[in-house]
């Protein structure tokens, strides 16, 4: 008997909802973003400015469609590297073991020991600010945990009788590891896709929450996070807007992790 | 109800951070710094911090004390409560002038090369022993440098920044319970120098900075780094005697500093808070809420040296390209006073308000003026602001979206602090950079000579010949009026010079609880924290 699917429904659902809202904001946003205005300073949600506005009177609405665009570029920017660099470094040490997988395991245990955050920052002080800056140091810092959870999927494929018997038959390695052994480990890794995902659009929210983010004037989620402490209690939908973003963003791809597991009856 | 829409608003914000701070739980491998922090800031003193005596009171300040030997504080914000402590032979008064203190009285001979200071009577340190001559001329050699290989600790005493040479040519006992101290060159201005050359014990050098003793209304009792500083009344002070009888100045650092600091007064455990951005103002509570200006020079300042703003035309252009008012209203609701030279407003005898009105937004000139320098279409260039204050951001942003009206493209690059003091204070490396400079002593010279074109601390390069000779003639003449004028005139060159985009002296908040009295609370036009006015209604 099979239960209808609840997580990945709503989660696709909200996904979809919010992608959608991301996307439009590319191409179209009721004000100006960054257009100030000092009549609108602190101006209350309304029906001209759905989310209010800020303590410069910029509409919180538009920068929030903005930011959403930018947080999940760099979100989706440090996954592809994360992902594809864990992958290939995974599969390798996973399909071969041996000295070099020691080797580049203990390395990568080593990176997941510190603060990933920590890392961030040291990396942003070395490299400099900026958009591709931080989605190089945090794609870097992605890296590791994708290695160990394909690894871990390619020890536990390597031995088994299919892997055997395309050996015996003396297909190449390669051809192994991406045509064989990959796409079973594909219900892993998408879940793990999924909290990766959810990692990203934090971390970027983070960093620039700690000021070392995207340039200022350049909307984030984050950025706005940051901006809008100070005003706190006294324009508190300059804060909740942003962060209630954040949260959908989160929830929707979140859920939609939770229903993959489900769906193709993989062990959380 | 727009009060309801509030609160409905804020518990959202409250449920959306639990939220937030549980979704980046299940991600397992990252702490979460996210959403989540402002959280953070509920790690409160929850106890009253001060013993509830009868008659103390809990003051907040948002910076660690570099040290306690009042001679080597760097940081204005130790200086500021150090006064409290220590005495020089003069003090700042509210006025901006200076009122003696341990001296009763100083004459100078008529060549201005040498002061004499006779010692007030009846004079004690907080140990109990009287202050004697002494006492003064190993304070006044140590600030001169006796202890330092003959480079003044305190900066003023300072002739020439290249060498460290001394203005100070010798320091000797006079008769009786006078001090003589002879100059290199005149100086009308050095009885304001000597308001940072504090009197502490001969021979202390070694233990000052441990057990803190001087001649002010307030005597040490203990400083725990990053907690707190606490002082008592000193019954034997030879002035009018401060109102409490203890004070505890209790530390809060790091990002949120402010905002802990908001929620102690609030919740009653702080009782007077200096230095709040007015931003605040509507978040303090039931407190007495003062208005006042940060004292400094806040710019966008260039660097004079490096095209293309070594042409004065540019300079001017973009000054004609912004909007000094807007930025005003955006970064701080409208409370900051404009400057347009480097002069702040509570300097009232050098101030020159008109200054501000000299360049009144201009689109059309800004882009004849560029283009009679060869920049018909605009340029890029960076403003590197310190990320830690929040206004030099904003105002960084303001700017670089008003610069482009005129196609200048501007790109805003926050620094962290100690960067933005190493690579563009001290190494000069950078286009522009929205920061605020301000003063050590309540002189005009300490805002005007540093632009002069070999000064140490002329980080924009400015050059101007005009102005050298200018503040040159200011520093050394012996006629006060003449004095005045020379200073008058070079705010003037730095303003048609556009030597930077002088913007503003930003507005701060000092807030007192409702239990004191917001009268006693006095002002200075310097950094200052003068706790011994201060009283309960």
């Amino acid at each position: 008997m099979k239960r209808k699917n609840w997580y990945l429904t709503v989660g696709a659902a909200l996904t979809a909802v919010m992608a959608a809202w991301t996307i439009l904001g590319f191409f179209w946003t009721p004000y100006d973003p960054s257009a100030r205005s000092a009549a609108d300073k602190y101006a209350l949600p309304s029906l001209a400015h759905p989310f209010g506005c800020d303590y410069m009177g910029r509409d919180i609405f538009s920068r929030a469609l903005e930011g959403a665009g930018t947080t999940l570029t760099i979100a989706a920017a440090v996954l592809v590297i994360g992902f594809v660099f864990g992958l290939l470094i995974g599969a390798l040490c996973g399909y071969y073991g041996g000295a070099a997988d020691a080797v580049v395991m203990r390395l990568c245990d080593a990176v997941s020991a510190f603060p990933s955050i920590l890392l961030a920052l040291v990396a942003i002080a070395l490299l400099g600010r900026g958009k591709y800056n931080i989605i190089a140091a945090l794609g870097v810092l992605f890296v590791p945990s994708f290695a160990r959870l394909v690894r871990g999927e390619f020890l536990k494929q390597r031995d088994r009788d299919y892997v055997k018997s395309a050996k015996l038959m003396g297909v190449s390695d390669l051809r192994i590891i991406f045509v064989h052994i990959l796409p079973n480990t594909w219900p892993v890794l998408l879940s793990g896709l999924t909290i990766g995902f959810n990692n990203a659009v934090l971390a970027e929210a983070s960093m620039s929450y700690l000021g070392v983010g995207v340039s200022p004037t350049e909307p984030s989620l984050g950025y706005m996070l940051s901006e809008s402490q100070a005003y706190l209690l006294k324009a508190p939908w300059f804060t909740a807007f942003p962060a209630l973003v954040i949260i959908l963003l989160i929830l929707g791809v979140g859920l939609v992790g939770e229903g993959v597991r489900g769906q193709l009856g993989v062990e959380p | 109800m727009p009060k309801l829409l509030k609160r409905a608003l804020l518990l959202l914000v409250v449920a959306a951070m639990l939220a937030a701070s549980l979704c980046a739980c299940t991600g397992g491998t990252r702490p979460s710094t996210g959403p989540s922090a402002p959280a953070q800031s509920g790690e409160l003193p929850t106890q009253p911090g001060a013993p509830d005596g009868e008659n103390s009171v809990t003051v907040g300040i948002a910076q660690d004390l570099d040290t306690l030997d009042p001679h080597k504080a760097v940081n204005a914000g130790t200086s500021e409560v150090l006064f409290n402590l220590f005495e020089g032979l003069v003090k700042a008064s509210p006025d901006g002038g200076v009122i003696p203190a341990v001296a009763s009285d100083w004459d100078v001979s008529p060549d201005g090369l040498t002061y004499t200071f006779t010692l007030r009577e009846g004079v004690t340190f907080h140990n109990g022993d009287p202050v004697t001559v002494e006492d003064v001329l190993y304070s006044l050699r140590r600030c001169n440098g006796g202890e330092n290989d003959g480079v003044p600790i305190v900066s003023s005493f300072i002739l020439d920044s290249a060498t460290g040479e001394s203005l100070i040519r010798s320091i000797e006992a006079g008769e009786g319970n006078q001090v003589v101290v002879t100059l290199a060159e005149p100086r009308l201005e050095f009885p304001y120098f000597l308001t940072a050359a504090h009197i502490i014990p001969a021979d202390s050098g070694d233990t000052i900075g441990s057990d803190p003793i001087g001649t002010g209304p307030f005597s040490f009792v203990s400083f725990t780094p990053q907690e707190s500083l606490v002082v008592k009344k000193y019954d034997g002070y030879w002035g009018d005697p401060a109102h409490l009888d203890e004070v505890t100045f209790r530390i809060y650092t790091g990002a949120s500093a402010v905002n802990s600091m908001v929620m102690a007064l609030q919740a009653g455990s702080l009782d007077l808070v200096i230095h709040l951005p007015n931003t605040y103002a509507d978040q303090v509570g039931d407190g007495a809420v003062l208005q006042s200006t940060m004292k400094l020079v806040q710019a966008l300042y260039i660097n004079n040296a490096v095209k293309p703003f070594d042409d004065v035309r540019v300079r001017q252009a973009m000054y004609y390209a912004i909007d000094v008012p807007e930025i005003i209203d955006m970064v701080c609701d409208g409370a900051g006073v404009p400057t347009g030279t480097s002069m702040y407003p509570a300097q009232q005898r050098y101030f020159l308000p008109e200054l501000a009105e000299v360049y009144t937004q201009d689109l059309e000139k800004a882009r004849q003026l560029l283009a009679d320098a060869g920049y018909p279409d605009g340029f890029d260039m960076t403003i590197t602001v310190p990320s830690n204050y929040a206004q030099h951001v904003d105002t960084g942003v303001v700017i670089a979206d008003q610069l482009k009206a005129v196609g200048i493209n501007a790109e805003v690059v926050p620094v962290e602090w100690e960067t933005w003091v190493s690579a563009v204070y001290r190494g000069r490396d950078f286009q522009t950079t929205v920061s605020g400079i301000s003063a050590s002593d309540m002189t005009a010279r300490e805002m005007l000579v540093r632009y002069a074109s070999d000064h140490s601390k002329n980080f924009i390069n400015f050059s101007d010949a005009e102005y050298d000779e200018v503040t040159a003639k200011a520093q050394t003449t012996l006629d006060e009026s003449e004095q005045m004028e020379l200073y008058k005139r070079a705010e003037q060159i730095l303003n048609e010079q556009a030597a930077s985009l002088w913007l503003q002296d930003l507005c701060e908040l000092v807030v007192l609880s409702p239990e004191l009295d917001p009268d006693s609370f006095t002002f200075y036009c310097t950094y200052v924290l003068d706790m011994s006015s201060v009283r309960f209604k």
